[in-house]
């Protein structure tokens, strides 16, 4: 019965487009003027620090309390392997959508809880090289670099963050057995987000990462 | 057979009145009466803040305000009616207006909506709390970098504007998603596109501008809480970072966040017009799409805010262009105003008289803007009087005015009577002269070189007159918004005698259908909708007249529950910046908490 009140609920759209995927796109669409306001100031402030650490050039830094010769800031094989995880769990995301609305339920845990291990692993990366660059000297007010890169990683570190936390909530559901094949958008509308906070990286890995 | 029990007990349900309903609602009607209420309070305020800074002004060296008080008046008084008047009131007629001309029962998410207005609230008095402190924003409602910085701004008054504007923009982003989805996905069968009303098709376009705009100033005040906050250098340069980039940042959420407060105001016209004139719209379609070729070009606009920066002859000269051909959608919709009422049967009711002299006003400001288009012109103009002027042209006589003939339009569908018609055009005509005494002297004062934000001028450079005008004009506006109050009062006291029928000015759209105020679920039946001027086409079908709708009990309609969740997220919004204000992490991460934990309990809610 409750269900079946639920149903009457969903009236028809003028687009025929669920209501609250239209509205996760339209978020989306917002969120891309967010993303291009922070990458636009890191290029903007590409080359005007004025100490180290740089993230492609050796450079002059304060380590330790005293002015040395510092190496390159950034680990290229580290961050491209965490992309890439973060880029395989959009696929996971994918399968895991497909158990969902074929009632496969061995297949939707399966790659569900593949796609909230790969979100974590790409968070820790970033907890990890964080941490590594601090103790390189690079901290955040350490020079414009500083300060524009952790703004923009970092912000989109939180919205994984938020990708893995939503991503849960829906796993727990699923494993409640609340996830049937005719409510898997509440996973789509996830996984929607989700492709949309690594599509975000696919422009910040090559920007900041290999662009010299 | 559990679904009519539901039902019933939701029909009963929602007659409750009393301010625990008014805390749970969810009904956009109810919001909007919200926000119209909020949003007039803060106008209010906003309104004495001009009447101090006015008083100061009125003669030389006047010793009224210290120059500091008049830095916290000037900046709150632009800060106020820019997020907490003119938005908001115009988001009282995305909330109340929008669902009924597209024919729906509510907006898209409910609980959202509600969420919007009370993130809204909170952050409004956020705001006004920092006047109690004496600790109110001074740095200008632009905060130019680096006047905000901790060097030059020590105090609290720049965090209570950085944060407040967080919140706000937070308010304004969550109500952006849900009107945006609400005219894409709502409408009642029948309502293409082109068949919307002018309303919401100008409200359409700001929900796109709010999307594509705030996201922008919510960067930019991250740097600057950063610089504040933690010591980076985003906008010091000192450490390498450009002031100019603030402008850029600001600007580029500032300029499209102006036609965020005219284009509703031109919806608004464009609603009052052909109804107080007996005709149609005058291109509609030529008005639509000018509508977003503004929303278009406002994006591409924002550096001529900055031509005293010395940004090159490139630079100045691409955005004065741009800027020029803005007044080319903007003439063809005034063209399109005026051969609307063109031939018409003109009835000069209240509404009218306030959109016609919208009509004018407007006129008077756009040309002054292409004024300043052009960029020797507008190195003489920029920091004077004249820019106040020429905004004030277009937000009071424009924006305001659209807003106040909105107000009478559509009072009677909100409360259910009507405002006095002898007493509003009284409030018109003092408001008319009070706009042009105040503002229009203005324009010589600043071409004589009288600059803007400064406590006082000296004796003897032949700003006295002027000024002394400005401020009696000033106080005449004053004197029109009591005009208001007092006809919004007396009208009310005398209600029973001025019932507003469901059609009091024989309107086209679809709000004019449902009993005034409409019940809680608006339509007894979804509508079809056959023509533009939907309810002009039913006239004529019905041959002259339509039969009042009558009002019925609504056992059998769902309607969405009640929640508190809303309020409750909106509360952790409200703990999570204030962390920030305070420089407490826990604070941070309680109101994280508390917007994650209201936030599942949204989300797992019955919806109703």
């Amino acid at each position: 019965m409750a269900d079946a009140h639920a149903h009457a609920l969903e009236h028809p759209t003028s687009t025929g487009i669920d209501s609250r995927k239209l509205a996760i796109w339209t978020f989306i669409g917002s969120e891309c003027m967010f993303f291009t306001s922070l990458i636009s100031t890191y290029l903007v402030y590409k080359g005007k620090s004025l100490v180290g650490p740089l993230p492609h050039e050796a450079s002059q830094c304060m380590l330790h309390g005293k002015m040395q010769e510092c190496e390159q800031i950034f680990s290229i094989p580290l961050v491209t392997f965490g992309t890439a995880v973060l880029l395989f769990s959009s696929f996971f995301v994918v399968m895991a959508l497909n158990g969902a609305q074929t009632g496969n339920r061995k297949k939707l845990l399966f790659w569900l809880s593949a796609t909230v291990i790969g979100g974590l692993f790409f968070i820790g990366m970033q907890v990890y090289e964080f941490t590594h660059f601090v103790h390189e000297g690079l901290g955040y007010t350490t020079n414009l670099f500083g300060s524009s890169f952790y703004t923009l990683t970092g912000f989109h570190g939180s919205h994984v963050t938020l990708g893995v936390i939503w991503l849960s909530t829906v796993l727990i559901l699923a494993f409640r057995g609340k996830l049937p094949p005719e409510k898997s958008l509440n996973l789509e509308l996830a996984a929607l987000y989700w492709h949309f906070v690594d599509v975000v990286w696919i422009v910040i890995f090559p920007v900041v990462y290999l662009m010299r | 057979m559990a679904t009519s029990v539901l039902d019933h007990a939701h029909g009963t349900a929602h007659e409750k009145t009393g301010l625990w309903s008014w805390i749970t609602t969810v009904d956009h009607k109810r919001i909007g009466i919200l926000y119209g209420a909020t949003a007039f309070l803060f106008f209010l305020m906003g309104g004495l803040e001009a009447l101090l800074i006015r008083w100061q002004l009125a003669k030389p060296e006047h010793g009224f305000v210290s120059p500091e008080m008049y830095n916290q008046l000037f900046t709150m008084h632009g800060t106020t009616m820019i997020f907490l008047g003119v938005m908001p009131l115009s988001a009282m007629f995305f909330n109340f207006m929008i669902p009924l001309q597209i024919g729906a029962r509510d907006v898209a998410f409910p609980r959202l909506n509600a969420f919007s207005y009370w993130v809204f609230l909170l952050g409004g008095l956020f705001l006004n709390v920092s006047f109690l402190l004496n600790a109110a924003p001074n740095a200008g409602w632009f905060g130019y970098a680096n006047l905000t910085s901790k060097q030059f701004s020590p105090g609290l008054n720049v965090d209570f504007w950085v944060i407040g504007l967080q919140i706000l923009g937070i308010a304004s982003l969550a109500a952006a998603v849900n009107f945006f989805t609400t005219v894409v996905n709502m409408r009642a069968p029948g309502m293409t596109l082109m068949r919307m009303p002018m309303f919401t098709w100008m409200s359409f376009f700001t929900q796109i501008l709010l999307l594509l705009a705030f996201p922008v100033i919510t960067v930019a005040l991250v740097f600057l809480m950063a610089d504040r906050n933690f010591g980076s250098h985003f906008f010091s340069p000192g450490g390498g970072g450009d002031p100019i980039l603030w402008q850029h940042l600001f600007w580029l959420f500032g300029h499209p966040e102006v036609y965020i407060l005219i284009l509703p105001a031109f919806g608004i016209v464009s609603e009052i017009l052909p109804v107080f004139s007996r005709k149609p719209l005058f291109g509609y379609a030529a008005m639509v799409f000018s509508g977003a070729f503004i929303a278009f070009l406002g994006f591409g606009v924002w550096s001529h805010h900055m031509f005293s920066t010395g940004m090159g002859p490139v630079a100045d000269a691409v955005f004065s262009v741009t800027t020029m051909l803005i007044a080319v959608p903007t003439g063809v919709k005034i063209f399109n105003w005026l051969g609307t009422i063109w031939g018409g049967s003109i009835q000069f009711k209240t509404p009218m008289l306030f959109a016609i002299g919208f009509v004018a006003l407007f006129i008077i400001g756009g040309l002054s803007g292409v004024m300043h288009a052009s960029p020797p012109a507008d190195l003489q103009q920029t920091d004077t009087y004249f820019v106040v002027a020429h905004f004030h042209y277009v937000l009071f006589g424009g924006s305001i005015f659209g807003l106040l003939g909105g107000a009478y339009y559509w009072w009677p569908k909100m409360s259910g009577f009507m405002l006095d018609d002898k007493i509003g055009k009284l409030h018109f005509w003092l408001t008319f002269i009070g706009m042009n005494l105040t503002f229009f002297p203005m324009h010589f004062v600043g071409l004589h070189g009288m600059p803007r934000r400064v406590y006082t001028y000296p004796a003897g450079l032949g700003f006295e007159t002027m000024n002394m005008i400005e401020t009696v004009g000033a106080f005449l506006l004053g004197l029109s918004f009591l005009t208001f109050l007092y006809n919004i009062w007396t009208s009310a006291r005398t209600r029973a005698e001025r019932v507003a029928p469901a059609d009091p000015w024989h309107g086209a759209t679809l709000e004019w259908a449902i009993p005034s105020p409409p019940q809680e679920w608006n339509f007894n039946e979804i509508p079809q909708v056959h023509a533009r001027d939907e309810l002009w086409y039913r006239r004529r079908q019905a041959g002259g007249t339509l039969p009042e709708p009558e009002r019925v009990s609504g056992a059998g309609i769902h309607l969405p529950n009640p929640s508190y969740w809303p309020l409750v997220t909106a509360i952790g919004v409200l703990v999570f910046f204030l962390g920030f204000m305070f420089h407490m992490v826990p604070v941070n991460i309680l109101g994280g908490l508390l917007v994650l934990f209201g936030a599942m309990k949204w989300a797992f809610e019955p919806a109703g």
